[in-house]
């Protein structure tokens, strides 16, 4: 009789599980398996994000049937070692479940309906080995172009594959690429934005502490064809694991020869070095982010010149987001059709049932993946909207839910596809409080630089505050609204320009809520 | 140097392990956010000598120093509160309720009797694990999904600390 082939529990380390306690229940569940005597039966590895944060912490265990369970409770090794003793004993290891923990349907929609291109192998290994990236794909695409291809080919390649930009504003990454490749001969560098400052938004955090490699790989490929020699990947302070993860990912590939002088022995040298954000929501902006980089003031300048001609250190630089770059091993090996526009990741949470990270085509509707997906507001509750960009962004009102989710079709509503993170909203929110909210957040996050943003959004902040208080008249509600208009016309950078955009889309999707507030005696 | 701070004499070891640090670090201007971070992390908080030091290490007017590091939030210019208790007032935690949660902590008589024990009430935006709203950061720690009563019990549960009511 052969040896069966053991059974693998992937147990979520990302830092949403870990907070859960997953790192303590990976070390008993390890525990476990030695005292029990089952080294060659189970193995337990520590992955990135399986998607459904809601649940955490959360481990797969594959077999004859795959399963998912969330919710584990912590346990010690002593106790899991029975109960996984007592399975083996009756042959049973494929009925054991960790005890206290709730089975997850793996045919549900939040499953099914992915597409998970970006996120292929987060969650399947570990990502603090580049064998297991290797196995599973890692670093293919940038051999074949460095053995094969030619900068203008991978610059063609992605142009045609249509990209956009997944940071937010989805500038086609393929004219941006262009650009900087067609920079006169001299250095290059290449930068990814991980500064992931919209608040309730973890799309980049996934990648980053799921899957780091591809990112890596990605870069390379970027740098190979713009002619870039450096890079820095610029991350927020607040995600030490992703930070810990890509020191650690940079260091192997430097040593397997993907990163540094003369990559895999051929006429190409990629640099690449991690610099830590030290919190401030303006450095996502591209000039204040080269500000940053250079140890500077994270404050933002006006453009031209773009950072394709003058960037980090006054050189031609091509910045992009994380998952802009994770996209790019998977469409040069999908070839343009197959790719066809790419999937998108987000991050869904607020007032929903089934919380967590998904992947799905660009041009689903929001119906299908807040309510078929995500399960709908919770039980008692509708939704009554959904908010997508942040606080640079809007809100999608529960009448329009089935809006394709791509860039065009949330600009027409007002809103912006942002950078993936979907709070949804149930019926029991009042949305000048989330405006308000959001603004709060913009006069704090304001550089200061320009008085369009820095005066106009504290007015902006006490114009809502005095409607929040009811004393407010109808009056007020004009003056923010021009207010609003003001300041995102005439603000230096995108801070400023989107900061009013929460403001106008509720009221324009909302305006009951502003006038429920304003004062009795004041309306007509 | 005359007129500016520095650390205790208990804390010698501090400076020194600073400067070595900063001795280990090439004199890049475009390093200084790196080492500051560094700075922090040995110390706890910027020191202003320590700031003068760096400036000096870079060959960096001391405005360009001061202004980086007060620009952003995660530099601090006093030591540490003893406890640090951290609500998170990102999206995700503000619909599930943080501010309500937040404005309960910050009534008088709570924040005073925090505040008396050496625990520092403040707010962090988002630090990515929404799974979890509302939480709270505690000394480090992320507590999930937290109501005012459970934010007290850990803070209860905290060293030297007795008891917390509302």
């Amino acid at each position: 009789m052969g040896e069966k082939e053991p059974m693998g529990l992937r147990l979520c380390t990302a830092a949403g599980c870990r907070n859960f306690g997953s790192e303590a229940l990976r070390i008993a569940l390890n525990g476990a398996i030695s005292l029990s005597g089952l080294n060659r039966k189970i193995t337990v590895k520590g992955v990135g994000c399986l998607g459904p944060c809601g649940e955490a912490p959360v481990v797969a265990i594959d077999g004859a049937t795959p399963r998912l369970y969330g919710a584990l409770q912590p346990c010690p090794a002593e106790h899991l070692a029975e109960g996984l003793a007592a399975a083996a004993a009756a042959n049973d290891l494929e009925s054991w479940s960790p005890p206290g923990s709730r089975a997850i349907d793996l045919n549900h929609p939040f499953f099914r309906l992915q597409r998970r291109w970006v996120l292929k192998n987060c969650g399947q290994i570990d990502p603090e080995s580049i064998e297991e990236a290797r196995q599973a794909g890692a670093y293919q695409q940038l051999a074949q172009v460095l053995q094969h291809g030619t900068p203008q080919a991978v610059v063609a390649a992605v142009s045609r594959s249509g990209l956009r930009g997944r940071g937010g504003a989805g500038y086609p990454t393929g004219i941006k690429w262009t650009a900087v490749a067609s920079q006169p001969a001299g250095e290059k560098l290449v930068v990814c934005n991980a500064d992931e400052g919209d608040p309730g938004a973890f799309m980049n955090r996934t990648v980053m502490e799921g899957d780091p490699h591809r990112l890596l790989e990605g870069m390379a490929i970027a740098a190979y064809a713009v002619g870039a020699s450096r890079g820095f990947i610029y991350v927020r302070a607040e995600y030490p694991l992703a930070i810990t993860r890509l020191r650690h990912a940079i260091g192997q590939a430097e040593q397997e020869g993907w990163l540094g002088a003369l990559v895999q022995g051929r006429d190409f040298s990629f640099k690449l070095e991690l610099r830590i954000g030290a919190g401030a929501y303006v450095c996502g902006e591209e000039t204040a982010l080269i500000h940053s980089i250079e140890g500077k003031r994270g404050v933002p300048r006006p453009r031209p010149p773009y950072p394709a001609e003058r960037g980090v250190f006054g050189l031609p630089t091509l910045i992009n987001n994380v998952e802009t770059f994770a996209n790019v091993p998977v469409l040069l090996a999908l070839g343009t059709d197959a790719y066809a526009g790419g999937t998108k990741v987000f991050s869904l949470t607020g007032q929903v049932r089934r919380c967590g990270v998904v992947e799905v085509p660009l041009g689903r509707s929001l119906r299908s993946i807040v309510e078929t997906m995500g399960d709908g507001a919770p039980e008692g509750h509708s939704i009554k909207a959904v908010l997508t960009g942040g606080p640079s962004g809007g809100c999608v009102p529960a009448a329009k839910l089935d809006t394709p989710v791509d860039y065009d079709s949330l600009k027409a509503l007002g809103t912006i596809m942002g950078s993936g993170g979907m709070v949804v909203l149930d019926d029991s929110t009042n949305l000048v409080e989330i405006a308000t909210f959001f603004m709060d957040f913009s006069r704090e996050e304001s550089c200061g630089k320009c008085v369009p943003c820095r005066a106009g959004t504290v007015q902006l902040h006490g114009l809502l505050q005095k409607i929040l208080d009811r004393r407010a008249g109808p009056g007020d509600l004009a003056q923010l609204e021009s207010l609003c208009q003001m300041v995102r016309d005439s603000s230096l950078c995108g801070l400023g320009q989107s900061a009013p955009k929460p403001v106008l889309s509720t009221l324009r999707h909302f305006p009951g809520d502003y006038q429920a507030l304003l004062m009795p005696e004041a309306c007509p | 140097m005359p007129g500016l701070p520095g650390l205790r004499a208990s804390d010698q070891d501090l400076d020194t392990r600073f400067a070595n640090d900063l001795h280990s670090q090439g004199p890049n201007p475009d390093g200084l956010i790196e080492i500051l971070n560094r700075s922090q992390a040995i110390v706890g908080y910027l020191v202003p000598t320590h700031l003068r030091q760096i400036a000096r290490h870079l060959h960096l007017p001391d405005s360009r120093v001061w202004g980086t590091a007060s620009f952003y939030h995660l530099f601090h210019f006093d030591p540490p509160p003893q406890h640090s208790c951290l609500i998170c007032t990102g999206t995700a935690c503000f619909v599930q309720g943080a501010g309500p949660l937040l404005k309960q902590l910050q009534r008088d008589g709570v924040a005073q009797r925090l505040k008396q024990k050496g625990i520092e009430l403040g707010t962090v935006r988002c630090i990515g694990t929404c799974g979890g709203a509302p939480l709270a950061v505690i000394d480090g720690e992320v507590c999930n999904h937290q109501n005012t009563q459970t934010v007290l019990e850990n803070l209860a549960g905290l060293k030297n600390i007795a008891e917390l009511a509302l």
